[in-house]
Order: structure tokens, then sequence, then C-alpha cells
């Protein structure tokens, strides 16, 4: 009998290939949303590790994800055609290579970033992180190899259900295990009293690089998922903005809260969709639905007992 | 007698009724639009969508197209990435639209194209300049002029109306628009006999250019060609006269914006460039286009105003010659457009895709720019 936690991880691996099998029955619309959806939900999870249960406010999320988004649609499309495998070959085992490599190197950037920087504390922090998010846009509008300020065009579409949702399932898990490791509650410990858990003998730099690197990774596949869901890249996509999308989620969802943030992930893309049919208005009331969100649960949407960090 | 007058007055409401019953049940022509209709290029996008709106109720006015109304399905992409690619899915799938009138920034444009092209849907794009858009496919158009058309019209327009020979180049290394400009005004100048006497480059954000000016008006240029947007222009303007020079001052169509004027001032007047469209213009049709416009919203078209108007009707002329709404036959019937005579002048489109048509060339006088001429290539 497996344990609890990897039943589930297992169940929703199986529930995605099988919504995956069945996605071609779907109208392209519905499920451009929904993939937009599961990609969201691993940026915002991933996050929440750092912004959430380590306390750490980071601005850079969207750098982070452009890393993985260049990194993987470079590979696919400079590296895919050379290979000569056929379709399926390239979607079910270069794309997921391409992932992984992404993570990687969206994972080293958190690692450079995170080094130096995370002795900062608070509010310090997010302007470094901020910094790093629009070095990265600069730089890769004044890439020519990957197209410059014009974007990168003709990324193959291999994202599918199963790949989005595989890889939220596989984010969520791992933070999940992490935070409810015996390791993993130093992270809980950092974001309540960093003083006091350093005097306990933990060593709060390496838990919040973790953090950092941890939370990179995923939102370096996540922008995989995005290169190859768009088909199409632009250094402007990933600016502040984007960051800041990502930090409403989690917000939210509510600050180190699992399901919350799931939730939020999917409310905020779904409302987007929703209210399109409001034309003007639509800003309007996505504007408004945060604010009145924020007043009345400024404690996140999910605060059952049962999903409450077991820190304090 | 009663029976008979209720009959009649029956008769009477079927013959009130009956067109508009017809025309119910006829089902009205979809084309989509997706723009950035909010965010930070939303001026740009409601520009464009007011002078697609005039021209939509221009064409429903005069009985639609082939008896059929159209509607247009505008969504908006926030001026964000990652938006039109799910917009234009939707239009597809859910709206079934026959054609696209396209994202005005190239950027976006380039994101919502190719799902287009796989689907087989024409799009056509109002304000897109980079050449990369309508390279995307056979699908894709434009009724605007590309980066490189504006370097040949520039050239053609110094040799040709200001008699110039001798140029000297002011060139921004740092952007694709400023070179891609240069280099087609230095091709178009080699061929009808033209000299460029000096070439100096600058890189964006610059401030100050009075080394490269200086080494400009030593070669004794007739006049100077900067292609560059109005920041890097307005600053280049005023140095340039300080310095005394005096010859004619070119540019691209980067440099119309208000805040030339604002920055350079005086130093400005004299300045040519290319425009999408001019409100000065004095030919009919624009002056019937501003008047239309001016009067439906209440405000001054832009170029992109004038351009969105063209892109629908050009779309509906297209339908109209299909004699259908099969995407696939609008689209033989938008690559096979020789003249179509839109607002920004007559357009012809060429094998790649690409709005052959005459630039309006203006000139900053007292503030204001003029217009001076239309240049055909």
């Amino acid at each position: 009998m497996l344990p609890k936690s990897q039943l589930w991880l297992l169940l929703a691996l199986v529930a995605a290939g099988v919504a995956s099998a069945l996605s071609r029955f779907l109208d392209p619309y519905i499920l451009d949303v929904v993939m937009g959806v599961g990609i969201a939900i691993t940026l915002a999870s991933s996050l929440n590790l750092i912004n959430g249960f380590t306390g750490q406010f980071s601005l850079g999320h969207a750098g982070f994800m452009a890393v993985g988004a260049y990194t993987s649609a470079m590979l696919t499309t400079t590296l895919g055609p050379k290979l000569g495998a056929s379709p399926v070959l390239l979607q079910w085992a270069v794309f997921p290579a391409s992932l992984l490599l992404a993570g990687l190197a969206a994972a080293l950037a958190g690692l450079a970033v995170g080094a130096p920087s995370l002795r900062l504390k608070g509010d310090y922090l997010a302007i470094v992180t901020l910094g790093f998010g629009e070095i990265i846009k600069v730089l890769l509008q004044n890439m020519d190899v990957v197209g410059g300020a014009r974007g990168l065009v003709g990324i193959p579409d291999y994202t599918n259900l199963f790949w989005t949702f595989g890889v939220a399932a596989v984010t969520v898990y791992v933070v999940w295990g992490l935070l409810n490791s015996t390791y993993g509650r130093g992270f809980l410990a950092v974001a309540d009293d960093e003083v006091a858990a350093e005097a306990m003998g933990l060593n709060t730099t390496r838990y919040k690089i973790t953090a950092f690197v941890v939370g990179s990774f995923f939102a370096g596949v996540a922008g995989g998922l995005y290169a190859h869901l768009k088909g199409y890249l632009n250094p402007g996509g990933f600016d502040f903005n984007k960051s800041i999308e990502i930090v409403v989620m989690v917000i939210l969802g509510g600050m180190g809260r699992h399901v919350g943030v799931i939730v939020a992930a999917i409310l905020l893309g779904v409302l987007n969709e929703t209210l399109r049919s409001f034309g003007d208005y639509r800003m309007i009331l996505y504007s408004l639905l945060l604010i009145i969100l924020m007043l009345t649960r400024p404690q996140g949407l999910f605060t059952w007992p049962l999903w409450k960090k077991k820190a304090t | 007698m009663s029976v008979l007058l209720r009959a009649l007055r029956h008769l009477g409401w079927v013959c009130a009724l009956g067109p508009a019953i017809v025309a119910l049940a006829v089902e009205p022509i979809r084309v989509g639009e997706f723009s950035s209709l909010t965010g930070r290029e939303a001026g740009l996008g409601q520009y464009t969508h007011m002078g697609v709106v005039l021209a939509l109720e221009e064409l429903n006015a005069a009985g639609g197209v082939g008896g059929r109304p159209l509607v247009v399905l505008a969504e908006d992409t926030q001026s964000k990435a990652g938006e039109s690619a799910t917009v234009v899915r939707k239009l597809i799938t859910r709206d079934h639209v026959v054609a696209i009138i396209g994202e005005g920034a190239s950027g976006r444009c380039l994101e919502g194209a190719p799902i287009a092209q796989r689907a087989g849907i024409p799009v056509v794009t109002p304000s897109a300049t980079n050449p990369k858009v309508t390279a995307i496919g056979d699908c894709i158009f434009r009724v605007c002029f590309t980066d490189p058309f504006q370097g040949t019209v520039m050239a053609k327009f110094a040799r040709d109306s200001l008699n110039v020979r001798k140029v000297g180049l002011l060139v921004d290394v740092a952007s694709p628009y400023s070179l891609g400009l240069a280099e087609f005004f230095r091709q178009r100048c080699r061929v009808d006999g033209g000299q460029i006497v000096g070439e100096q480059r600058f890189s964006g954000g610059d401030k100050d250019f009075r080394g490269q000016l200086t080494a400009l008006k030593a070669a004794n240029a007739d006049a100077l060609f900067v292609p560059c947007y109005y920041g890097d222009a307005s600053l280049i303007l005023l140095q340039a006269r300080q310095l005394g020079i005096t010859v004619p001052i070119l540019g691209g169509d980067g440099f119309e914006a208000p805040e030339l004027v604002q920055v350079a001032g005086a130093a400005a007047n004299g300045a040519c460039f290319p425009v999408h469209f001019s409100t000065d213009d004095t030919a009919p049709r624009s002056r019937g286009f501003v008047e239309r416009f001016s009067k439906r919203w209440n405000k001054v078209p832009t170029g992109v105003s004038a351009l969105g108007y063209d892109t629908l009707m050009l779309i509906a002329d297209a339908i109209r010659r299909a004699g259908g709404t099969d995407p696939k036959s609008i689209r033989g019937a938008l690559a096979a457009t020789t003249a179509f005579e839109g607002v920004t002048g007559r357009i012809a489109i060429d094998a790649e895709r690409n709005a052959r048509k005459p630039a309006s060339i203006v000139r900053v006088e007292g503030g204001q720019f003029r217009f001076l001429q239309a240049v055909t290539p």
C-alpha cells in the first residue's frame, strides 16, 4: 500500500492521462483555457513555496518562467528537427527532456540570484528579484538568436493536458511532500520567525535558497509548457505584470495554503475568460472582484483546519 | 366585411414584418477581431476598433455584403502576451468567424496569426509593420506598409521631390527597425544614382548626438535620413539645428508622435516622414472619412483608425468578390486584390501578402504634421 500522498499523485497523473486521451473531443479554445489554468497552478504552487511557506517576497517568478520558456523552446525548435524523430517521439520524449532542462536552467538562475540576495530580508529581496526579472526581459530583447524584441516564432504545440496537469500534480506533490518532511518544517520556521529559527540552529539562508531553487525549477518547467502551448514567445510577456499576476494568485489563495492557492489559480483563469462577455467592463469587474475577495477573505479563499499550515 | 378588414389588416402586418423576419432569418457574416482594447497599447487598439466599427455600420447601412449583414466579434488581448493565442482559438472554434482582423501590434499578431493559419482562416492586420508577420503563411495579410517599404519610399521622395543627391545617414544600431529602414534606403538611393556621403551610428536612448552630427555636417550632405523613433529623433532634430544644420531631415513613421514637436519645438519644422494616413490628405476619400469619423466618434481619427476602416472594408470587398463566405475563397480573393480603393490609398496585395500602396509624406510646420504628398514606390 502506497502512502496517501503518493496515491493522490498517481491518481492525478492517471486522470491527466485519461483527460489527455479524450482531449481531441474538446473545443480547442476550452482546451487552451484549461491548459492555461494547469500552468497557472504550477506557477502559483511553486511561488507559494517561496512567498507563502518560506515567507520570502519574490517578484521575479516571471523571469524564471522566461528562462525555462526560452530554454525549452530553443531546444525543441533547433534540436528537434535535427534529431529527425517522429512527431510522437518528439512530443513524448524530446519535449519532456526539454522541460526538464528548462527547469534546471531556471533552477540555476534561481541559485545565481538567490545565493547572493537571500541574505537580504523582506522588501530588499523583492527589489532584487524584481530587478532580476527585468534584466532577463531586457537580455532576451537584445538576443537575436531568440528573435529579440520581435519574439520567437514557430514553436511546435507539444503541450497537452497530460503534461500540464502531470506537471501541476508533481509540483503540488513536491511542495506538499517537502513541507511535511522533517527537513521541510524548517521552511515554516524561517517564515514564522527567522531569528528564532536561527537560534534553534537552522541554517536559514540555506532554507531560503532551497525554496528559491525548487520554486524556480517549477517556474521554468511551467515556462516550457507555456511556450509550447502558445507557440510564440515575446520577452514583453514576462514582465513585472506577469510576476504580479502569480503573486496575486498566491495572496488570494492564502499565503502558505495548498488548496487555496490552487483554487485561486483556477478561479482567476476561469474568471478572465467568463468575463469576456462583459466586453469593455471586463477589467473593471475583474479588478472589483479582486478587491471584494481581498476585503472579505483577507486570510485566503480556503482556511479549513485540515489544510492549515501546522506551524505556530 | 369585418372579416375582410381583419384579413387585410393581417396582410398589412405580414407585409410590414415579412422583410424583417426574412432579414432575421439571414445569418450574419461573422468577422473576428483581436486587438489591444485595454492595457498599455489601448490607444492603438481603441482607435483601430473605432475605425472598424465605423466601417461595419456603413456596410450594414448599405445592406451588408451579398444581402447578409456583417457582425464583428471583437476580443481584447489586454496588450498582454499569451492572450492572443487564446482569443484567436475562441474566435475560430466558438464563434466560427470567416475572417479575422488581426492585432495592430506585431508581437501579438505573431502570436495569434499562426493559429488562424493552421485553421485556414484569413487574417488581415491593420498596422503590424514587422516583415515577419505576413511570412507566417498564405492566410496572413496586411493593409499597412512594411518597415523596408518606408526606406524605399523615403529614398524615392528625397530623389524625386527634394532633388537630393548626397545623403547622410544617422542609424540606431540597436534597433532592427532603424537598420531595416536604412538598408532599403541605401539600396534605392544607389539604384537612383544617389550618393551616401556619410554614415554615423548611435544607440537608441543616447542623449548626445553632436559628434555624429558634426561629422555629417562636414560631409556636406543635401539631406539627412534619420530612421528612428520620436524620442531620439526629437533630440537629434534639436541638436542638428543648434549645430547649424539646415538641410532637410527625413525620418520614418516612428517620428509620428506629439512628443516630437513638444521636445524639439521649432527645430522640428521642416522634418519629413511617411505616415499611414494623414488627416490633412486632400483626396476626397480621405476627407470624407475624417468627416464621418469625427461625426460618429467626436474625435479626430488617427492613422490606425483609417487602417482599421480599410481592413474591414477590404475583407467585405473580398467576401463580395469571392461570392461566398468560405474562408478559403475569401483568402483567394484577398490575395487577388489588385486595386482596392481604401481611405489610406489604393491598395494592391503583392505575392508576400503585403499592401502595395502610396505612403503619405508629411512635413512638420509650426508644430503641425502637414500633408505634403503621396509617394508611390
